[in-house]
């Protein structure tokens, strides 16, 4: 597929994100709440009051994203979420049961399901055009990503909003997170919640600072096979391991960081090594934030001292490779290079 | 247009009216609709519903797939990997599997929900509940079709509430139009769940009788389950392997109606858009459509809406139309797949289905849909599917010559 333009990147999650390199810190074990910005810049405050919390940071990252990018309508909205509007399901699912079926209102109802965010960011916008919500756990963002790419390869749409959100909740979490660290070698990273927002084109305009060459998630692969897949993903890209300039794992501590480890210690042991999931927060949409981080990298021309793994350096970033997974399932490699 | 063709080379379906193709066939012809009260669900609302419900209880079809004691399958999976194998064997796919790129493309308005209200009071005290948690994401149903079914390449899962399977076979068509992917299984899972019983009751648009799509007096919709998926396969694979084909996806359109989050708009703008933007992609003109299959979901504001963005479509020629919902209710994510199913058997047997239900015709469109089975040739047929949050979207299919 076309290599597509990145035109502006937007995180909100548990990190100040207002500099790229100073203002990051490690969070701290448990749960790691958003940062928010102050809602009434992008929603009206009675519109707001019913909003869920991943609803909010969608509408404020994309209108931001939008903003940055100067784009006022795009020919596309395309979100990712893993658990959805899971404040709102909690909240009529305990309606349901504590009162028998009945009494009920269906405002939780209406904002539960998966597509609220995308179809509140195009009711905000006006936006008619093309509109879709992928749901898929880790690769929910990158699933919208391809999506994105695919539009722009088709010629069906010339920019595109794309983004991930992903909210904590209130209920289910806490039974998530017990049964996560109830297991050997469970998750050590604090679990997260965020939006990431991006504007990509096919064309290059005066906002563009870095390229989407090329994104794959397949669902199977083991710690044998991953590094052979790395390399055609790269070969077909015309590159080779020593092209990368930074490779971005999704490390969270579990088991599963056994399919980082041959990428670690051979095919990008040279290689300047990065990790964000200790500031991000692990959640479905996490990526989204690996994301962000590599089209900073590349427009800053820096790693953040607190991203980096292995404490490599380079004095120039062309080339920047994501790799993530979770649970040995739904990985995801993405290729980021400069314009 | 031969280029790049996207083939339908097999199909799978469990709905309420059959657990196979040759099943739900034969009830559209012979009008024998699956709406009936509620079996399986215990709910305060059971004499006030009539659903589409699947009889099997979720044993019998654990049992389908032989799975082991101990499993933690949602009905959403169950019914999905019942219906995505059917589809995988009809399409005659075997060791081929692995060496054609494969995707899955799934989709699911609620996921493991259904588990997930009968647990979630006793997560953490109680370690039969607490496998649950695991399966109640949307991922979780697409997870366990792949793995049933061998699927290692690209696997992913749309949520856009009842236009969620259209969207999935829209991206399967796509990857392989653009070479991404040789094939694609694309479909859509949902099981009836007390969550969106109550959610579509709260909202007041739920009929007590059988559902009457576009009478003028509709009281609202049946809620069914049921579970669709379809083979797309590109032109050079049906080539290589000699494959039969069903008929062909010519086109697709989606676009957002951007009006409410749960309401259409009075002029249905979005399913409008959808509809214009499938036939531009298919290159055709409005009067090539030979049969449209309607959203028609029986409630009072879709009709209105789908009718009226109909009429702005096709003017005072409007093709023959009918819903299916009568026969199934509105299987909400699946409803995409399982009426790609319909248009499909509607192309390979000359036939539309009846609209049932129908006496009297809507003052505001003057629009009376097909009440009888009809036999003629059809090369075209249009597939609508809507929902929450202005997601519209509409496939084309057409003849396998």
């Amino acid at each position: 597929m076309k290599p597509c333009y990145i035109n502006s990147a937007v995180s909100i999650s548990a990190q100040d994100t207002s500099s790229f390199l100073e203002t990051m810190h490690v969070l701290e074990n448990g749960m790691a709440l958003a940062k928010h910005p102050n809602y009434k810049d992008f929603i009206s405050p009675i519109a707001s009051r019913r909003m869920a919390t991943g609803v909010k940071m969608g509408i404020a990252a994309a209108i931001t994203a939008l903003k940055e990018a100067n784009i006022t309508m795009p020919d596309a909205i395309i979100t990712g979420t893993g658990i959805g509007c899971i404040e709102d399901s909690e909240k009529f699912l305990n309606a349901i049961t504590d009162n028998d079926e009945q009494f009920l209102t269906p405002t939780s109802f209406i904002q539960s399901t998966h597509n609220t965010v995308g179809a509140q960011i195009a009711l905000t916008l006006e936006c008619k055009g093309y509109n879709v919500t992928y749901v898929h756990g880790a690769v929910s963002f990158e699933s919208a990503v391809i999506d994105g790419q695919l539009m722009l390869h088709e010629n069906e749409a010339s920019t595109i909003l794309l983004g991930g959100i992903d909210e904590l909740g209130k209920q289910l979490i806490h039974d998530s997170i017990l049964i996560e660290t109830s297991k050997e070698n469970s998750i050590t990273t604090p679990f997260g919640e965020g939006a990431h927002f991006f504007t990509l084109s096919a064309k290059q305009g005066k906002n563009s600072f870095c390229l989407l060459k090329g994104l794959n998630i397949f669902n199977t692969v083991t710690t044998e096979t991953i590094e052979l897949k790395v390399q055609e993903f790269l070969k077909s890209h015309n590159l080779l391991p020593e092209n990368v300039d930074a490779v971005i794992l999704g490390l969270n501590g579990d088991a599963f960081d056994s399919l980082y480890k041959p990428l670690q210690s051979s095919l990008f042991k040279s290689t300047p090594q990065v990790h964000y999931k200790h500031l991000s927060g692990e959640f479905f949409t996490a990526s989204g934030f690996g994301f962000w981080m590599a089209s900073n990298i590349i427009k800053h021309q820096q790693i953040p001292k607190i991203a980096s793994l292995n404490g490599k350096t380079k004095s120039n970033y062309k080339t920047v490779l994501l790799y993530n997974q979770f649970k040995g399932q739904q990985h995801s490699l993405t290729l980021l290079t400069s314009c | 247009m031969t280029h790049n063709r996207v083939a339908i080379t097999g199909m799978g379906i469990l709905s309420s009216i059959g657990f196979t193709i040759e099943d739900n066939l034969y009830a559209l012809l012979n009008q024998k609709k699956g709406i009936a009260p509620i079996v399986n669900i215990k709910t305060r609302h059971a004499n006030e519903i009539k659903v589409g419900e699947i009889l099997d209880t979720n044993e019998q079809l654990a049992k389908k797939l032989n799975l082991p004691k101990g499993h933690n399958y949602s009905r959403t999976a169950l019914l999905g990997c019942i219906a995505a194998k059917q589809a995988v064997e009809h399409a005659q796919i075997g060791d081929d599997l692995v060496d054609t790129r494969t995707g899955l493309i799934s989709s699911t308005s609620v996921g493991g929900m259904d588990m997930t209200e009968k647990h979630f009071k006793q997560y953490n005290s109680n370690a039969e509940s607490n496998k649950f948690i695991e399966s109640h994401n949307a991922a979780d149903s697409t997870e366990k079709i792949a793995q049933y079914l061998g699927i290692t390449d690209f696997t992913t899962t749309i949520s856009t509430a009842c236009s969620s399977a259209a969207n999935a076979i829209m991206l399967g068509a796509r990857l392989i139009k653009s070479g991404q992917l040789d094939r694609v299984i694309v479909g859509g899972t949902d099981s009836l769940a007390k969550f969106t019983i109550n959610g579509f009751k709260s909202l007041m648009i739920l009929s007590d009788t059988d559902c009457t799509p576009f009478d003028a007096d509709r009281k609202g919709l049946n809620l069914g389950e049921a579970a669709a998926y379809l083979v797309l396969e590109s032109d050079d694979i049906v080539k290589e392997k000699n494959k039969n084909v069903l008929a062909y996806l010519a086109g697709y359109g989606n676009a957002n109606d951007a009006f409410h989050q749960t309401a259409s708009s009075e002029n249905g703008e979005g399913a409008f858009l959808a509809m214009k933007k499938a036939l531009q992609v298919a290159d055709l003109q409005p009067e090539q459509i030979n049969y449209i299959n309607a959203h028609g979901t029986a409630t009072p504001n879709n009709d209105l809406s789908e009718g009226r963005a109909i009429k702005r479509i096709f003017g005072d020629i409007i093709p023959d139309f009918s819903s299916t919902k009568a026969f199934t209710g509105h299987t909400l994510a699946a409803a995409g797949a399982i009426e790609a199913v319909y248009a499909v058997l509607a192309l390979q047997n000359n036939v539309i289905f009846p609209n049932l239900n129908f006496n009297t015709v809507m003052p505001e469109l003057g629009m009376v849909p097909v009440t009888k089975v009809i036999t003629k040739n059809l090369d075209y047929v249009l597939s609508n599917s809507f929902g929450f949050g202005g997601n519209c979207s509409s496939l084309i299919f057409s003849k396998s010559q």
